[in-house]
């Protein structure tokens, strides 16, 4: 048996120094966000692997589901995804006439052009977190010059924003999560607000709304660009309920996002505006470019 | 005791307890997940106060940090107090019968689920408090079991005789 304290502090001089310091710590990651490298090299060299292995299952079973389909299942896949396709152009044909049509009228007024944007797939790793939190683990990082505060979405509309790197994973905070907000406007009438999470994945909060404002149930909303955190004009969520309190000054309005908060698997990674630029030349191979670049 | 040999037995099972930690649950189960790691630095403590201590709970703080996405520190110090704990009443808490034990377990796993919730409200963020102690519950009822599988295996590779 040793001695209970062989040299050094003393253990309550140790605790005391230590939770001094976690203050400091804290202090440090939550206000000034100094410590966004430390927790991305923890992040990449030590929790990574471990969070790979664990989503090594899922992943497993995907694979397994695809290499033991039936043929006549695939058969049928392929023809659903071919309708679709189909579908999708000719819609497609129809926007690309009005992207044009706008951009001529967008010279007539000489504003500015709209800049192009790039779309990378990510793949959310099958992982939970500390469920009071909405966030993701998606497989791409810094490797792929993801950036924080980058947007993300799915096929339906937004999902949230990266708030931790990695150099081969990232953390993205999803619209519901309490802490998160996102600047809105109301398709129909133009209406700007902003977003609130409500930590429900089915739920949105418009605040500051007047009560003469016009809403109605069913109107959609979209990211406004406002902040230019978010690339403008992607869907966000359909107001679900309006109530109109008296002697409250402002209306309490509830959205139901649009994109798949809790189903979506893959989601797509925006860089948008100037981050184009940065975006190196190597990447560009994985990445689709959204509309034209001008 | 050989401390140089310790650390071949706390490493592997803090990271199997990290990947229980993260093991998809259904929805249901999620809100009841034991916190596996803190169950398990609480065991070493009471094993081997002596190379577990304080600075080990901090570093393995700070990975949980990281791996749930809270503010860096925010767990660390919830666990640097609970080992604190531990290293001035081992001797005591270590002949307790496993009920005992258990309900000591649930107290701690409670003062740093406190200690958690109180930063994320100093910052705004303090979640619905509906079934926030529940992980405290499962903890305890699962130490029983947790302490038996450590303990044959700390005897298999023979760390310490005491305890």
């Amino acid at each position: 048996m040793q001695p209970l304290f062989l040299q050094g502090p003393s253990v309550t001089l140790r605790t005391i120094l230590l939770v001094i310091f976690s203050i400091v710590v804290m202090v440090a990651d939550h206000r000034w966000h100094a410590l966004e490298t430390v927790r991305g090299a923890i992040e990449s060299y030590v929790v990574y692997p471990l969070r790979y292995t664990v989503n090594l299952p899922s992943r497993l079973v995907d694979w397994g589901d695809e290499s033991l389909s039936s043929h006549q299942k695939l058969l049928d896949d392929n023809r659903k995804l071919q309708e679709q396709q189909l579908r999708a152009q000719v819609s497609l044909q129809k926007l690309s006439v009005l992207e044009k049509e706008n951009d001529r009228l967008r010279d007539m007024l000489s504003a500015q052009p709209k800049v192009g944007e790039l779309v990378l797939v990510a793949e959310i790793l099958g992982i939970d977190l500390d469920p009071y939190k909405q966030q993701v683990i998606l497989n791409k990082g810094h490797n792929k010059d993801v950036y924080i505060g980058q947007p993300i979405i799915d096929a339906w509309g937004v999902m949230g924003q990266v708030t931790h790197l990695g150099d081969f994973s990232s953390t993205a905070l999803l619209i519901s999560d309490p802490s998160h907000a996102i600047p809105v406007q109301v398709n129909r009438s133009g209406l700007r607000s902003t977003a609130f999470g409500t930590g429900n994945s089915q739920q949105l909060e418009l605040r500051y709304i007047p009560h003469n404002a016009d809403l109605e149930i069913g109107d959609v909303i979209n990211t406004s660009g406002l902040g230019g955190r978010f690339p403008p004009n992607y869907p966000v969520g359909r107001i679900i309920s309006i109530d109109r309190p008296t002697g409250e000054s402002f209306a309490t309005v509830l959205a139901e996002p649009v994109a798949h908060l809790d189903r979506s698997r893959e989601v797509l990674l925006v860089w948008h505006k100037l981050q184009v630029k940065d975006v190196g030349a190597s990447q560009q191979g994985d990445m689709v470019v959204k509309g034209e670049k001008k | 005791m050989r401390s140089q040999n310790c650390f071949r037995i706390v490493i592997p099972t803090l990271i199997v307890a990290l990947l229980l930690s993260m093991w998809p649950l259904p929805v249901w189960l999620e809100y009841a997940r034991p916190e596996w790691m803190v169950l398990v630095i609480i065991y070493w403590a009471l094993a081997m106060p002596e190379q577990i201590g304080v600075t080990v709970a901090w570093v393995v703080g700070l990975l949980l940090d990281v791996t749930q996405g809270a503010i860096l520190g925010q767990h660390a110090v919830g666990l640097v107090l609970v080992i604190f704990i531990i290293n001035t009443q081992y001797q005591r808490i270590r002949v307790f019968s496993l009920a005992q034990q258990a309900l000591v377990v649930l107290l701690l796993l409670l003062i740093k689920q406190v200690l958690v919730l109180w930063v994320s409200g100093i910052v705004g963020q303090a979640p619905d408090i509906g079934l926030y102690f529940l992980p405290a519950l499962t903890g305890a009822i699962i130490w029983p079991w947790l302490f038996i599988v450590l303990r044959d295996l700390r005897r298999r590779f023979t760390i310490s005789r005491s305890f």
